[in-house]
């Protein structure tokens, strides 16, 4: 089947059903904005094919649309440098089926949909229009809605290597996490093969795309867990107010901006230098941390507010580093407690360990105890965890911040590069062995 | 490139092309009456309802509908006496929908809601039997004859079963009672989309305390297996009440016996009963809600896959052709649900299945996604078989 180009003025009752069956209730909300994407789309392609990430994501941003479509081609896979979003929906996969033929024709299915789903169109034959004696293809929640800045960012765990005797694919990088002080983890919200982040400006749009992949993958993948997040707590674009967690405070201001070229190559991106000839499949993409940190919202909300400017390390009011006035006023950190968040998660006291964060704040109701259960679902892309996430979590011991907070949920994913083009899918270059070079 | 294989129905459309151009080869006149003299344009307003033709041949006929109006409206296929052929709700103004009935020769009247509401705009039309009516694909006809005596057979073999239980009940004999309660389902069980058609036997023999409606009194009106269920394993003894209600259970199952042969059945209502069931199972059983105080919830379970499966097995011969990647599926995925539920009883012939109580929720949620992975395409199904 081939993409449309464009909408067709249906000319009469069968034109009608053939174009909106050939176009899969493609939800494009007039022909001007479909313009304004496929424009877009173009420009972006060149942009990629140069190497030019950071222009690229430049480009959806100043896209004409509001809520409009961010590219689902590229270099690198959208949803880590993209401007964070509002919503999340992000969920992480088990394998069940040992036939590698059938898991990669999901990840093709998954891919088909995942294109047409961050243009904003409807899976499939669409979600309705077709046979009445069968459920359509698109579950339908998120028919008339704006694309909302889609990103569907799919990642892979380690068991998945051991699963189709990619043992010897498996990066080295993709370590397996260590125990760190404090995790209390749960199994039922850790792990998993696979992962799929889909982050969108609108919640419902956010979870239709998790819904219908996890549709198609039944009987091939099952979901293992799932978390919903609001509230971006950080920021990947440089002008913009860092936004605050759930404790009230603006964390991670010196977040890597999704316009920061060089901080990007360093940073996030993995490089060829970084993979031998068996994980060279890497090179272009990222590793991924999924945290789940539950707050301990009652017992903070009592601290006094000294004491919490204290624990992070800035004031409230403007979130300006201790003993300075703003917001992104170069942090002193001695002065700061030795203790203090800040001060313990600044690359200075990692070795000049970076992080590119995407967290997003949670709250799933109470617990039986009438307790929020809410926190800070925390998500960091980094090159290496090794000289990333992991530095900065074992420095993070004696965080004052520790008494607030409890890590419950944890999993890694190397994050392949980019789907190039119509023809590419999720996962191609670590399925059939190709290089992804050049 | 074909985007998406299975479950979605690229890979049905992409057959039932073939089958067309085959159809046209060969000649055939079976799915004539789709083509553009079959269509009944319907053109709708807030005060008319205009149909393009009045008299159709009977068979498959489709309604072109366009709302020209202002309000949302409705259109119906109606009986003489009002039942419903077929009926499309939701029809905005401006908007353009497509419905498709099977229809006998006789009268119809077509209705038009404008607003939603009242009896509609109507217009008497005419099916007439030309000869022409579309001939169903004989082996679906034989598949509905086959499946009609399958829940038959279910049915009379229930019988004997549920006396066993009454028996047992009414002698106050607990442990015995207890033996003899889930074999006593499995006949219902398997067959119980078509069950659930006569839609007032269900709730006599099969609601569960929660299922009671406002202002109904679980010790007068509760009846049925569920409610013995909780006299059995909950309070450990049986009452004189108890004694009515096994007879009770007797009698209105034999009234399912009866009337079992009458049901409606359809090619298409086969396949989508096996999803239904399935779909049971997702939602009562895996969580244990159905046998909540018997925890014999794996034994509907087995039942209700096999239900599912006989109706599937019936089917599959015209699905295969249809779309062979589907059967393929549904064989693979129904040999590993059942392998996984072999995993909870010793003799793979007898229904000796593991309390529910006693399966973990790791377990549980494995039996979940195998399920999820088998009603997913199970669901194509119906799709695949009209085509």
């Amino acid at each position: 089947m081939t993409e449309p180009t464009g909408p067709t003025e249906p000319t009469g009752p069968a034109e009608a059903a053939e174009a909106a069956e050939a176009a899969g209730n493609a939800q494009a909300p007039t022909r001007r904005a479909l313009i304004g994407w496929g424009g877009a789309g173009l420009a972006l392609g060149a942009a990629v094919a140069g190497g030019a990430v950071a222009v690229a994501r430049t480009g959806d941003e100043a896209a004409p649309t509001a809520g409009g479509a961010v590219a689902f081609h590229g270099a690198h896979q959208a949803g880590i440098a993209t401007p964070v979003q509002d919503r999340l929906h992000f969920a992480a996969f088990d394998v069940e089926t040992d036939d590698r033929d059938a898991f990669v024709a999901m990840l093709k299915d998954w891919t088909a949909a995942a294109r047409r789903m961050t243009a904003g169109k409807a899976v499939g034959d669409g979600a309705y229009g077709g046979l009445p004696e069968a459920p359509p293809d698109d579950t339908g929640e998120a028919l008339g809605l704006k694309p909302s800045r889609l990103t569907l960012t799919i990642g892979f765990g380690p068991s998945l290597f051991e699963k189709f005797r990619l043992a010897g694919r498996r990066p080295e990088a993709l370590v397996d996490l260590p125990q760190f002080a404090g995790d209390n983890l749960d199994k039922a919200r850790s792990g998993g093969d696979l992962c799929v982040q889909a982050c969108a400006d609108d919640p419902q749009v956010a979870v239709h795309a998790v819904r219908n992949l996890a549709r198609i993958g039944f009987g091939k993948v099952s979901v293992r867990w799932s978390q919903l997040g609001f509230g971006k707590t950080s920021s990947t674009t440089p002008e913009a107010q860092t936004p605050r967690n759930l404790m009230g405070f603006k964390d991670g201001t010196r977040n890597i901006a999704g316009n920061e070229t060089d901080r990007l190559k360093k940073f996030v991106w993995v490089d060829e230098k970084d993979v031998d000839a068996n994980s060279a499949w890497m090179t272009g993409g990222s590793y991924l941390v999924a945290r789940r940190i539950r707050m301990h919202i009652e017992p903070w909300d009592r601290t006094s507010l000294r004491e919490q400017e204290d624990i992070f390390g800035r004031d409230k009011g403007e979130g300006a580093p201790v003993g300075k006035a703003k917001e992104r006023d170069e942090p002193f950190l001695k002065a700061m407690l030795p203790d203090a968040h800040v001060r313990l998660a600044h690359p200075d006291s990692n070795g000049g360990a970076t992080l590119l964060r995407r967290g997003y704040s949670f709250t799933d109701g109470t617990d039986g105890l009438g307790r929020l259960d809410a926190g800070l679902f925390f998500l960091a892309y980094q090159r290496d965890v090794r000289r990333g996430f992991i530095p900065v979590q074992r420095n993070l011991a004696t965080d004052a911040l520790n008494e607030y907070i409890q890590h419950v949920g944890s999993a890694i994913f190397a994050v392949p590069p980019g789907v190039r083009d119509a023809d590419d899918w999720w996962g191609r270059a670590l399925f059939t062995g190709s290089s992804t070079k050049g | 490139m074909r985007p998406l294989s299975r479950p979605f129905r690229l890979s049905v459309v992409t057959a039932a092309t073939t089958v067309a151009a085959l159809t046209a080869v060969t000649g055939c006149t079976e799915k004539s009456s789709a083509g553009a003299d079959g269509v009944i344009a319907v053109t709708a307003t807030d005060t008319t309802c205009e149909v393009s033709k009045k008299e159709f041949p009977a068979g498959h006929v489709e309604l072109a509908i366009e709302n020209k109006g202002s309000k949302v409206t409705e259109v119906y296929v109606l009986f003489p006496d009002d039942r419903v052929v077929t009926e499309r709700e939701n029809i905005g103004p401006g908007t353009k929908q497509k419905v498709t009935a099977e229809v006998k020769e006789g009268e119809y009247q077509i209705a038009c809601k404008p607003g939603m509401k009242g009896d509609g705009i109507r217009q008497t039309v005419t099916a007439t039997g030309s000869g022409k009516i579309a001939e169903r694909d004989p082996r679906l006809d034989k598949a509905v004859a086959s499946y009609r005596k399958y829940a038959q057979a279910q049915a009379d073999e229930t019988i004997p079963l549920v006396k066993v239980f009454a028996d047992a009940v009414k002698d106050g004999d607990v442990e015995a009672a207890k033996k003899a309660y889930a074999p006593s389902r499995i006949g219902w069980e398997r067959t119980e989309p078509v069950a659930e058609s006569f839609g007032d036997i269900d709730p006599k023999v099969d609601v569960r305390e929660d299922g009671l409606e406002e202002g109904q009194d679980p010790e007068k009106d509760w009846t049925g297996w569920h409610r013995l269920e909780r006299s059995l394993w909950q309070d450990g003894k049986l009452t004189d009440r108890d004694s009515e209600l096994a007879d009770q259970l007797v009698t209105d199952l034999e009234d399912w016996q009866k009337r079992v042969g009458t049901a409606e059945i359809t090619p298409t209502s086969m396949a989508n009963g096996a999803k239904e069931l399935l779909d049971e199972v997702a939602t009562g059983k895996v969580t244990g809600e159905e046998e909540r105080y018997s925890h014999t919830d794996l034994v509907d379970f087995k039942a209700n896959v096999e239900g599912a499966e006989e109706s599937y097995e019936l089917l599959k011969s015209v699905a295969a052709e249809n779309d062979p990647e589907l059967t393929k599926e549904l064989d693979q995925q129904f040999a590993a649900l059942n392998t996984l539920l072999d995993k909870y009883r010793a003799d793979k012939t007898g229904y000796d299945f593991v309390s529910y109580d006693k399966v973990g929720e790791a377990e549980r949620k494995e039996l979940s996604d195998a399920v999820n992975a088998l009603a997913e395409p199970l669901s194509q199904l119906a799709a695949a078989v009209v085509k």
